[in-house]
């Protein structure tokens, strides 16, 4: 189990949440919280509307109705600059470029956690042997995998991740479970997507269903 | 967002229902208007006023050009003051009427361009000439024509039209430079343009019907904004129920 | 556990410099793995220019008269295909979304990008513009004019061109609505890009429509990116 945190304060605290797209309810309306050292995993099939919510929650979208809290503020630039980590649906790297050189672009704009550099974070994600091929010439799975070393390597205390298990066979997703469980462990939070085919390991993490357009209910 | 600073009738109309209500009771007000004061205005122009002592009978098409010329710009400055507006706070309302004043404000401009081409005509002998104020009306043209674009080319109405609100801004502060920059270019190419528009004094008798229909097209201008931002409204609102209850009143009715 | 967490929020995230310069590196890497497709705009100009003559015929007085506009106006068309591009590829890939996340202005990194576009894709053409002057005829001395006015005429686009590619980015047929929308932008900056070349070689002075282009770019230098940097941002909201 993980400590409590000293900070009364959740991470993040959701009340409310709506979303709307040309008049038509995507989700919400959502509420929960994820305190520090606590995993929050949004099932949902496919067009439920779980990708809109990590980007509403990320501060791309701006939502119809309810607030978001980070750490206590209202969410702003200002209050999550270099505190998350997003993990979008695509991989937010070049393809023309080899995992080092993105990662080598990614610290140029946000700090990396201490005591890691680029190699140790794409070994972390068994990509040492493929640092310095060009993405588009890598496999599906090991492109995730780059997207991943970002995790390894960055330091931010939220984690967004949307669909961190799609195209990741079994090495792929117990590697997952590893950078989840040791941020917990740091005193990270975690928030994830599936759409449902891969079960979380960590059977202390919480469960929040989606479905399209109504009420959700947070499941211990 | 603090709002106290706004009078209560701004938020009052600012609600959709309430403006659609509005927008159509004032319609009719609008449109008659238009029509009187601009058949007034006609005939003081083209049977009343006297004959130009240089161009004759074919100035008569100013009754006409400079009113749109005059709305054209002036059609512009609203949609790029309701593009702010949606912009900054996000108001649905601001945004329909900014993305509504579009094609009226293109007509405008599109029947300046059509009728100076006329005026040319009999006056220099050409369809088209590359006069500053014809140029810069061609570029206003061209920027309508992108903010339409831009806005029916996404289809997310909302997102649509604060992608074409930012275009607008942009346009607007490229207006004058535009206009500034036309004019330049017609003095640098001495002698291979002609200005339209001569030093004339306009004589009482001309003046009013020319004041009369500029005050003619205002109100057709808003006449037609009010009643396009009314379907405006319905299409970004159709899911809510004050759109839905109309639509059962008049199945009643 | 908490005291980890302490420290890590007391990690320094990299200044607004660092990321641009970091950001600049990233395009200019990019251009140079692909420095294939660099060579389009160049060989686009070189044949739309290789035209002209059959055009018009071969007279050189003729083709003089016609060559700092023509090359201008070339010049920009060029442009068009990448600009129009500039921000659809970081759209697809997910790069804009980290770009949007950055702790980093917005704005500050939309510029870094601009810049990049204009190293990579607008600098070749303009150091191809002497061969294509040659080719119209221009008269050598009006060749500095007409590589100043390219050199502040280019970046100028690039600035406003980019406005208006963020706001196409997430649309199709974005190619036709991005020349429809350039066209109101570019007509000054092709007036007095044109203009001063005209006027050199008329021999008259040719300062004011330089200093005027200097001082737009100056001015598209600071606001250009602030609106790229909300357009993107409703670009993002797909």
């Amino acid at each position: 189990m993980p400590e409590p945190s000293l900070n009364p304060d959740p991470l993040l605290h959701v009340r409310g949440l709506a979303f709307a797209r040309n008049d038509e309810p995507v989700f919400g309306p959502l509420d929960f919280a994820l305190d520090r050292g606590e995993t929050l995993l949004v099932e949902g099939d496919n067009g439920s509307g779980k990708t809109t919510l990590l980007r509403t929650l990320a501060g791309m979208l701006p939502p119809s109705a309810g607030e978001i809290r980070f750490d206590g503020q209202r969410i702003s630039r200002d209050a999550i600059a270099g505190r998350m980590v997003f993990l979008g649906h695509h991989p937010g790297m070049k393809s023309d470029l080899s995992p080092c050189e993105n990662l080598m672009f990614l610290s140029g704009l946000y700090s990396a956690r201490e005591g890691v550099d680029i190699e140790s974070a794409l070994a972390r994600v068994d990509l040492a042997a493929y640092a310095h091929t060009p993405l588009r010439l890598l496999s599906a799975g090991q492109k995730k995998r780059a997207a991943l070393a970002r995790l390894a390597l960055l330091s931010g205390e939220l984690w967004l991740l949307d669909e961190p298990y799609a195209n990741l066979d079994r090495h792929g997703i117990e590697l997952v479970n590893a950078l989840i469980s040791m941020h917990c462990a740091r005193g990270g939070a975690t928030l994830l997507t599936s759409h449902g085919a891969v079960r979380f390991a960590d059977p202390n993490a919480r469960h929040v269903r989606l479905e399209l357009g109504t009420e959700s209910t947070v499941r211990e | 967002m603090s709002r106290s600073y706004l009078p209560h009738w701004v938020h009052w109309l600012g609600s959709p229902p309430n403006f659609y209500r509005f927008a159509g009771a004032l319609r009719p007000w609008l449109f008659w208007s238009t029509l009187v004061l601009g058949a007034i205005g006609l005939y003081g122009g083209l049977v009343l006023a006297p004959s130009d002592y240089q161009q004759g009978d074919a100035y008569r098409i100013i009754f006409i050009h400079v009113p749109c010329a005059w709305m054209s710009l002036f059609a512009y400055g609203c949609m790029a003051a309701a593009a702010l507006i949606a912009l900054v706070w996000r108001i649905k309302l601001a945004e329909v009427i900014a993305m509504e004043c579009a094609p009226v404000g293109a007509a405008f401009t599109f029947v300046t361009l059509v009728t100076g081409s006329l005026w040319g005509k009999p006056m220099w002998g050409t369809w088209w000439t590359w006069d500053a104020r014809l140029t810069s009306e061609l570029v206003l043209l061209f920027l309508y024509f992108g903010v339409i674009g831009l806005f029916n080319a996404i289809e997310d109405r909302r997102r649509a039209a604060r992608a074409a609100s930012l275009l607008a801004l942009v346009g607007i502060v490229n207006l004058p430079i535009v206009h500034y920059s036309v004019v330049w270019w017609n003095t640098l190419h001495q002698g291979s343009t002609v200005n339209l528009f001569g030093q004339s004094h306009i004589s009482a008798d001309m003046l009013w019907p020319l004041l009369l229909m500029a005050l003619a097209t205002h109100l057709y201008f808003f006449a037609s904004v009010l009643n396009r931002a009314r379907v405006g409204l319905l299409a970004v609102e159709g899911g809510k129920d004050w759109a839905r209850g109309l639509v059962a009143e008049s199945a009643n009715a | 556990m908490v005291a980890l967490v302490q420290s890590e929020t007391t990690v320094q995230t990299p200044g607004a410099l660092t990321a641009a310069r970091a950001l600049l590196r990233r395009e200019l890497l990019l251009a140079w793995r692909r420095r294939n497709d660099a060579l389009f705009p160049v060989l686009y100009a070189i044949i739309v220019t290789a035209l002209f003559p059959f055009a018009l015929g071969p007279e050189p007085q003729l083709l003089a008269r016609v060559s700092g506009g023509v090359l201008l106006v070339t010049v920009l068309l060029a442009m068009l295909p990448t600009l129009e591009s500039m921000f659809r590829g970081d759209l697809e890939d997910g790069s804009l979304e980290q770009m949007l996340l950055a702790p980093q202005p917005l704005a500050l990194l939309a510029l870094a990008r601009i810049a990049g576009y204009w190293l990579s894709t607008t600098l070749p053409l303009i150091v191809v513009a002497p061969l294509l002057a040659l080719l119209l005829h221009l008269p050598l001395d009006v060749l500095p004019v007409l590589l100043a006015a390219l050199l502040l005429a280019t970046p100028l686009l690039a600035l406003l061109g980019a406005v208006l590619a963020a706001l196409t980015a997430a649309t199709r047929r974005s190619a036709i609505l991005l020349a429809l929308m350039l066209l109101p932008l570019a007509v000054p900056v092709v007036i007095f890009a044109a203009g001063a070349v005209a006027a050199a070689q008329s021999g008259l002075p040719h300062s004011a429509p330089l200093l005027w282009l200097a001082a737009a770019l100056v001015l598209a230098l600071v606001l250009a990116p602030l609106a790229c940097a909300a357009a993107l941002r409703i670009a993002v909201e797909t």
